[in-house]
């Protein structure tokens, strides 16, 4: 469904992503692991095609067409969408007024009441809340994957769905991810909760831009545990290392 | 002879292109106040509401009383517009807030035709102890911009009294606006005041509030969203003193601005005299949050929609 090849993204002389490249398959969990710093919010808005996440080289393509040029909304238009790890506050929108956005036009059958029941929110209490700096930051994350799930995209990208969540609410996210595969959505996780990257089908290892392992998720939480975790070398991965991922 | 009916006609329109309900003006349960240029076309006193009003050689003056101990249910509507494409209207109005009482008004400020209109108004406010009083102002001036407004608003509240005021242009152009607000709050006394307006085209629009906190633990919050586009120009100065033990005020001002031609400043201005006073102030102009516009757009939106989703929503 998506195809990374070879991407480069560059900030200031250094490349954040290093000719990395990546395949999310239909209905796939894809989840990425990795240090801070090792580029994972990147990727993410490089797949979104945020602007200033321009790639500089290799190709992004989806069901085949290439993709790397196309604008946010056009890349929208086909399905794909971000949740960002910290999502952005709106002054005087509405939640539901928000939730709704992403559904214009989608056909499907999913409320703004049931997105919210979704992630654990009361819809009583919260459709007519506005998406302001009065909502917490786990409430506002979960109004974001409520966003999600109500734009029911092919392919959802979350970044961090799971930090500054309490830990009783990780079912919620759990569930969201499940429903959205249910619904035939792909899924790229990025987390840093071995427990939810336990549900993925596959996972890949991510070190200074570039995928160091991909494999099921018990055996790349195992790389990334022997050797990511406790790093002293963040984005200077091991030559031997690199070798026998 | 003016022919009456004809004129409530047209301002009704008016008032429905501002955004006001016109079934509103025909309820007898609401109290009303209508004034088309010069004249007082319509009154409805409900209980415990007092509106007395006589024509001046430039408009209208009047004398609005909620009172003691009256808490009226519905909103009380004011309409006052200017038909022709031309004219003058001052409305000098007196507000008195007795004891108790509670009321909210509803102005529509509607100048649909302007080409050369100016509305002057010349307001004074009274709340007295425990009263509550909540005015909000939408103005409509047509898509010209030919309308000068100068509201003028000299507000007195007393002890655990409560204003709450919003002056709101969001529609068509905004003209040549210079609002002049001033509160002076007693002990325990709390006023709000909120300006929001979409300038547009050349209009110039200066804002001034002022909130003297003279009573001890008095509140007040001057807040105003301004959004610039074209060649609009835009100031706004929010000020609060301090002079009560205790008291708390806070300035937010946020101003957009669209385009290279529009203009935005912003200069909140804080005196604490009373050393257990706490004054603070936030300000932010610019354009519109990146990451507000490619998080709309990542669910879809064209970058103008989801502009116009984010204005819209600072300026509800």
């Amino acid at each position: 469904m998506l195809k990374l090849l070879d991407i480069t993204i560059a900030k200031n002389g250094k490349n954040i992503l290093d000719q990395l490249s990546l395949t999310v398959f239909p209905r796939e969990i894809h989840s990425i692991l990795g240090q801070n710093g090792t580029g994972k919010s990147t990727l993410a808005y490089a797949i979104m095609g945020l602007p200033d996440y321009r790639i500089h080289s290799g190709q992004m393509l989806w069901q085949g067409e290439n993709i790397t040029t196309l604008s946010v909304t056009d890349r929208a238009k086909l399905g794909i969408t971000l949740a960002w790890q910290e999502p952005v506050r709106f002054e005087g929108l509405r939640v539901k007024d928000y939730l709704e956005i992403g559904s214009r036009g989608n056909g499907r059958n999913l409320t703004p009441a049931q997105s919210l029941e979704s992630v654990g929110l009361n819809p009583d209490r919260y459709l007519h809340r506005e998406v302001d700096a009065t909502l917490s930051g786990g409430e506002r994350k979960r109004i974001e994957l409520a966003a999600v799930l109500m734009m029911q995209p092919r392919l959802a990208v979350l970044d961090e769905p799971d930090s500054g969540i309490d830990a009783l609410s990780i079912d919620y996210i759990k569930g969201v991810i499940r429903t959205l595969v249910a619904k035939g959505s792909s899924v790229l996780l990025i987390t840093h909760h071995e427990e939810v990257a336990a549900m993925a089908d596959r996972a890949s290892s991510l070190c200074a831009g570039k995928i160091l392992k991909t494999g099921s998720p018990e055996e790349v939480t195992r790389f990334f545990r022997n050797h990511c975790q406790e790093c002293p070398h963040v984005n200077q991965p091991a030559e031997e290392v690199i070798q026998n991922a | 002879m003016p022919d009456f009916a004809n004129e409530f006609e047209l301002l009704a329109e008016a008032y429905a292109a501002s955004g006001g309900d016109v079934q509103d003006l025909k309820n007898d349960s609401y109290g009303l106040m209508l004034v088309s240029g010069h004249q007082l076309l319509a009154k409805n006193e409900i209980p415990g509401l007092v509106i007395a009003g006589e024509q001046i050689a430039d408009g209208v003056k009047a004398k609005i009383t909620v009172k003691k101990n009256h808490r009226l249910k519905n909103p009380v509507h004011l309409c006052f517009g200017v038909i022709t494409a031309e004219g003058v209207q001052r409305i000098v109005a007196d507000f008195v807030i007795e004891e108790n009482a509670t009321a909210q008004f509803l102005a529509h400020c509607s100048f649909p035709n302007a080409i050369k209109v100016q509305h002057i108004m010349e307001g004074a406010v009274t709340v007295a102890n425990n009263a509550t009083m909540e005015y909000s102002e939408t103005h409509y001036h047509g898509t010209e911009g030919g309308v000068e407004v100068l509201p003028k608003m000299k507000v007195q509240v007393a002890p655990n009294g409560r204003y709450i005021s919003t002056f709101k242009l969001i529609k068509g152009a905004a003209g040549k606006i210079v609002l002049d607000y001033e509160a002076y709050l007693q002990d325990r006394a709390v006023t709000e005041m909120y300006a929001k307006v979409y300038g547009k085209r050349a209009d110039d629009i200066s804002i001034k509030e002022s909130i003297y906190l003279n009573g001890v633990e008095s509140r007040g919050l001057a807040k105003s969203r301004i959004v610039l586009a074209e060649q609009a120009h835009a100031e706004v100065l929010g000020e609060v003193i301090g002079n009560g033990a205790h008291s708390r005020g806070h300035i937010d001002c946020m101003e957009i601005v669209q385009g290279k031609q529009a203009v935005a400043s912003a200069l909140p201005r804080l005196r604490v005299v009373d050393d257990t006073a706490k004054l603070t102030h936030e300000a932010a102009i610019g354009s519109v949050d990146k990451k507000q516009v490619e998080t709309l757009m990542a669910r879809g939106l064209t970058e103008q929609e989801a502009v116009d989703v984010i204005v819209m929503g600072l300026l509800k």
